[in-house]
């Protein structure tokens, strides 16, 4: 049952509910480009206490594109600069809208709004781990191009530790029965020790490793994460390890020739650009399901129908 | 008579609290936590390091006079999750409570992750943390999911 309902964290949502997305994702990538009106005379308002291109706009595209309005807060807004809390700006916007899409860089801030919020949250990202939206259009990418999840052998390379699609992604992983997820990092920015284990308790097929050529072979699905330089205390270190996480050409002859290579986007060069023109690039087919799973997610959660 | 009972019956109180099953070493904590100091000129017995059947070893605290809130009863069951807590009235016991800890706790704690929203003052939100292990303790924030440990916690609530 979606209609109502925040979405805050992936890990809320059951196998079931994220099958129940994917059709009606399925239907809006039919209707994406001739529009609907399901959503006539609704509000949607995104508020982005931090920067976002894609996921502000992608929603907001995806809201216009079934007949809804859209109100947009932006983080230089003045209220905020004069000090107003979140809560009384996520009040007001409440009072306008008929669902909220926002991010913000303290961590929990959605679950407080979807507390104090009448209508809808949805988390467009809070903090280091939650980025629900993100994992679901992940996870829709992976079924859409390889048929299914169960049974695949996915690695999540990069900043395990402070990257919120990666961990949103792995948390996601874990409703559907996995035959293993490498986590592939530097040892600085493995999975918290917090998240390790939920995920233990969760029971996925975890395996951690330091090297990217070691689980390279096995892979079907390689999700790309950047490595941000600010996250190590030692510029040095970051120097030293950054070459071992980029997915050059070279080593991908060592790839299954059916491996699809993910990336939430934006890139930097952990991912060069000559990777684009292989088989294995999947981002930017990736990147094209953000507007419809989140036009699913918006009827969805708003009770309307797709006829 | 068995050691358990000899400092039973020191300095009996006519009304008041017997604090019992204290993990051992954690009476002074205790004591901090009720915010006693001595000074208050009530009788408080303290005893520690005495042999138990059920813990080893174990603390006990009678303080005459007091009364626990709701809310005390809450943080000792934080740092004291063992402990047994004794109404006297007329030097007899009147009523005897085990406490426990509840699966959740909110209010009482401070979440360690200084970009939680728990933390930021003029946002309406109360900190709240899942119990994820009862021994050793171990809490989890429902907000930002950052652990909580039993150190964690009896720092918080003793001062150090
Ligand atoms: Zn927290």
């Amino acid at each position: 049952m979606w209609a109502g309902r925040d979405v805050i964290s992936i890990l809320d949502f059951t196998r079931e509910d994220l099958e129940e997305l994917f059709r009606v994702a399925r239907r809006m990538e039919e209707i994406e480009r001739r529009g609907s009106d399901i959503l006539r005379g609704r509000i949607v308002a995104t508020a982005f206490f931090e920067p976002s291109t894609r996921t502000r706009l992608s929603f907001e595209a995806a809201a216009h594109r079934l007949g809804a309005s859209v109100i947009s807060l932006h983080p230089t807004v003045a209220s905020l600069a004069k000090g107003e809390s979140l809560a009384d700006t996520l009040r007001m916007l409440d009072g306008y809208a008929d669902v909220i899409v926002m991010r913000s860089r303290l961590e929990g801030a959605a679950k407080m709004a979807a507390e104090i919020c009448v209508n809808p949250v949805i988390n467009g990202g809070d903090g280091t781990q939650h980025h629900p939206t993100q994992a679901m259009i992940d996870l829709y990418t992976i079924k859409r191009l390889k048929g299914g999840v169960d049974g695949l052998v996915v690695g999540v390379l990069g900043d395990l530790k402070y990257g919120r699609a990666a961990t949103s992604f792995i948390f996601g992983l874990t409703r559907y029965r996995l035959e293993r997820i490498y986590l592939i990092s530097p040892p600085e920015l493995r999975v918290r020790e917090d998240v390790m284990m939920e995920l233990d308790r969760l029971g996925a097929p975890i395996h951690e490793v330091t090297d990217l050529e070691e689980a390279l072979p096995e892979l079907d699905v390689l999700y790309v994460t950047r490595i941000q330089k600010e996250r190590f205390p030692d510029p040095a270190e970051y120097e030293r390890v950054k070459g071992s996480y980029r997915v050059k050409l070279s080593l991908l002859r060592k790839a299954k020739k059916d491996m699809i290579i993910m990336h939430p986007l934006p890139r930097v060069d952990e991912l060069p650009y000559e990777v684009d023109r292989t088989p294995h690039a999947a981002y930017f087919k990736q990147a094209s399901f953000g507007v419809p799973v989140r036009m699913a997610i918006l009827s969805l959660v708003l009770g309307a129908v797709v006829e | 008579m068995s050691s358990e009972e000899k400092v039973l019956k020191v300095s009996k109180i006519e009304h008041g609290t017997v604090i019992d099953h204290i993990p051992a070493g954690r009476a002074l904590y205790v004591l901090r936590l009720l915010g006693l100091t001595g000074k208050e000129g009530v009788i408080i017995s303290l005893a520690m390091n005495i042999p138990s059947r059920k813990l080893g070893k174990k603390d006990v605290v009678k303080v005459e006079g007091l009364e626990l809130s709701e809310d005390q009863v809450n943080k000792l069951a934080l740092i004291a999750p063992s402990a047994t807590i004794n109404i006297i009235k007329d030097y007899e016991v009147s009523t005897k409570m085990k406490i426990s800890i509840p699966e959740v706790i909110s209010g009482i704690l401070k979440c360690k992750n200084p970009n939680c929203i728990t933390r930021k003052e003029r946002e309406p939100v109360i900190s709240s943390f899942r119990v994820v292990k009862r021994k050793p303790l171990l809490l989890r924030c429902e907000y930002c999911g950052r652990f909580l440990t039993e150190e964690d916690v009896v720092e918080q609530l003793t001062g150090g």
